[in-house]
């Protein structure tokens, strides 16, 4: 896995995207700072990363983009199922490359509270947990990423399809109340969800009885909810926008409040995409 | 070495690999041969890890390479159809990168970069982007990349292909000399590139082994039978009489034309020279001109066409030897008289 690691950081750094990601970085945190730090004179640094979130849906797309796709496009991933390494490691190597990467424009970042801090009073302790909730929740769409870089060999594609996911994500709880709160509107919408699930388990497992299984439970699961308890069902679906939206959950951090369960869900949400990445990789073993 | 037993890959509906068993021993040069769409990268890919196969196993000095990879794939170096290459790097990171996933450190990963250098000769280039580089030199650093770790097995897949005249004979070269000390495997759809190269010639078509030996056992095995083409100065019925004194012939065909009588003679698996020498004397005694003989010798080429060239994946075992003689070509055959 170190192997992996060293190259992916080695690419990274030869080519442009770490400098062109660390610059974007940088560049708007400066923009923040100035506003927010210097021109406003906000003593509270965790306001520059909450105006800073929503560049993250543009930048870690650019960053994760070549991440696979560029491998399976030059074949190279047939170098790397050859070689004796799990496709787990290659995974996890790729992903910390890029966290090194996100770390260390952020390291920079670091330094700003403290440089504040010289001229007024600045609450270190609010500032450098956004600054670590910031660095989760880019790590959590860093996962996602790298995911969606393994399901095409096209970097551009992946690239696009990486911000309008992420740009959905950010407007999801903007969006959320534009959607129907009423339970015939959640169900329909569920209902909706859990048959492009069930098509994605299939297309990516190739299994149909595996699909058409989770199908049946989903669809069951729903109609029982739906017929025994129907008020659970009601403003579930805003809700479930709200829950999954990364930035909403990072905004709780900028507002001065260190929440564990937002930290869980990043932490979990990594998991998954990781995990997901894996099995697409391993997919193509399996053509 | 390597055992692959009843291996059978599906694409979706398409069957690219059906029912595949061999053995490879230790050493030697071996050549998987067969047409293009034959089912050989998807054998060396499943046999390297990069593939699953829908059933059956490939082990490699005992280790499943399905159960245990990496141990499995320690054993081998491959370079795949396409020879997987960073193009924005140096050979000499490329290599570095390889050596470090194939779990070598320090002086020895300097140590096998080294020598896998020297002995592909890329030591001119080691400092160039490996995209400036031309294709041969870029089938070189593939072959480096396949030769760190110290395998004893190597496999290459198609690696001649796209290369021009010199550069086919440098790879040939190389991989001769790669032969003296481990055991080499590589395809090609050249049945001359096979001859000169290989040991031992694994013929596959439409997914199935279909013949399997040394190229000269092959040839004469499977082209066993000579056959001789006579055209003789008599009526068929005289001349048909004059052949039957022979021994060890039988006619295949005989047509009369003109007063002269055409036939296609089997001579069995013998000399054929001692068939035509009797010949001639049982013609000359008769008192019938000979017009013309001669003595055509089944080549590998004719196995190969033969053997690859049906449309009938089945490839049905023939017993009798009307125009060909591809007896005991089903793979499991083979098996026992390989190794002898």
């Amino acid at each position: 896995m170190t192997a992996i690691l060293k190259h992916e950081l080695r690419a990274h750094f030869h080519s442009l995207t770490a400098w062109v990601f660390g610059a974007f970085l940088l560049c708007f945190v400066g923009i923040g700072a100035l506003q927010y730090n210097l021109k406003a004179a906000v003593s509270n640094f965790e306001y520059v990363l909450g105006y800073c979130a929503i560049i993250l849906a543009i930048i870690v797309p650019l960053l994760t983009m070549r991440t696979i796709a560029e491998e399976r496009r030059q074949k190279t991933d047939q170098l790397l199922y050859a070689l004796p390494v799990t496709t787990t490691q290659v995974v996890l190597g790729k992903y910390l490359a890029l966290l090194i990467l996100f770390a260390v424009p952020l390291a920079i970042v670091c330094l700003y509270p403290l440089v504040f801090a010289g001229y007024g009073d600045v609450y270190l302790p609010t500032s450098y947990g956004a600054i670590g909730a910031f660095f989760l929740m880019g790590a959590a769409l860093i996962a996602l990423g790298v995911f969606l870089s393994s399901l095409t060999e096209n970097q551009g594609f992946a690239a696009g399809l990486g911000v309008a996911v992420m740009l959905f994500n950010y407007y999801s709880v903007s969006l959320s109340e534009y959607v129907s709160r009423t339970t015939a509107g959640s169900g329909i919408a569920l209902a909706v969800i859990a048959v492009l699930l069930c098509l994605l388990i299939g297309y990516m497992t190739k299994n149909s009885n595996l699909a058409w299984g989770a199908a049946v439970v989903l669809i069951l699961g729903l109609s029982g909810v739906l017929y025994f308890k129907p008020e659970l069902l009601e403003g579930l679906l805003p809700k479930i926008m709200e829950k999954l939206s990364f930035f909403e959950r990072f905004y709780t951090f900028v507002d001065g409040v260190f929440d564990l369960t937002s930290m869980v869900f990043y932490l979990t949400a990594i998991v998954f995409f990781l995990f997901l990445a894996v099995q697409s990789l391993e997919k193509r073993r399996y053509n | 070495m390597i055992t692959v037993s009843h291996l059978t890959k599906y694409y979706g509906q398409h069957l690219a690999v059906s029912d595949l068993s061999f053995e490879i021993g230790e050493g030697h040069v071996y050549g998987f041969l067969g047409p293009n769409g034959a089912g050989k990268s998807t054998t060396m890919n499943i046999m390297t890890g990069c593939l699953s196969a829908t059933e059956g196993s490939v082990s490699i000095d005992g280790h499943d390479i399905f159960e245990e990879p990496k141990a499995a794939k320690r054993l081998m170096g491959y370079l795949p159809e396409q020879p997987p290459l960073y193009l924005g790097e140096t050979p000499e990171e490329y290599l570095h990168f390889v050596g470090q996933a194939k779990g070598l450190r320090g002086e020895r990963l300097r140590a096998e970069i080294e020598s896998a250098i020297e002995a592909t000769g890329i030591e001119s280039v080691r400092k160039k982007r490996i995209g400036a580089l031309s294709k041969g030199f870029r089938q070189r650093v593939g072959i480096a990349q396949a030769l760190l770790g110290d395998p004893r097995v190597i496999i290459l897949d198609e690696p001649t292909v796209g290369l021009d005249p010199l550069q086919i004979l440098e790879i040939r070269d190389l991989i001769r000399r790669l032969g003296r000390t481990r055991t080499v495997i590589f395809s090609s759809h050249i049945l001359s590139e096979v001859q000169t190269v290989c040991d031992r010639i694994l013929i596959i078509a439409h997914g199935r082994l279909v013949a399997q030996g040394e190229p000269g056992e092959l040839e004469r095995r499977l082209a066993g039978e000579n056959e001789i083409r006579l055209t003789v100065d008599a009526e068929s019925r005289e001349a048909a009489q004059i052949v039957s004194t022979v021994e060890g012939l039988h006619a295949l065909e005989a047509a009369e034309e003109r007063g002269y009588t055409a036939f296609r003679l089997s001579a069995g698996d013998g000399d054929p020279y001692a068939a035509t020498r009797a010949l001639f004397g049982a013609f000359a005694a008769a008192g019938v001109a000979i017009l013309e003989m001669d003595v055509k010798k089944a080549t590998l080429e004719d196995v190969f066409l033969e053997l690859t060239e049906k449309d009938d994946p089945a490839l049905p075992v023939r017993e009798d030897s009307e125009t060909d003689n591809v007896e005991e070509s089903e793979a499991t055959d083979h098996d026992g008289d390989l190794e002898a």
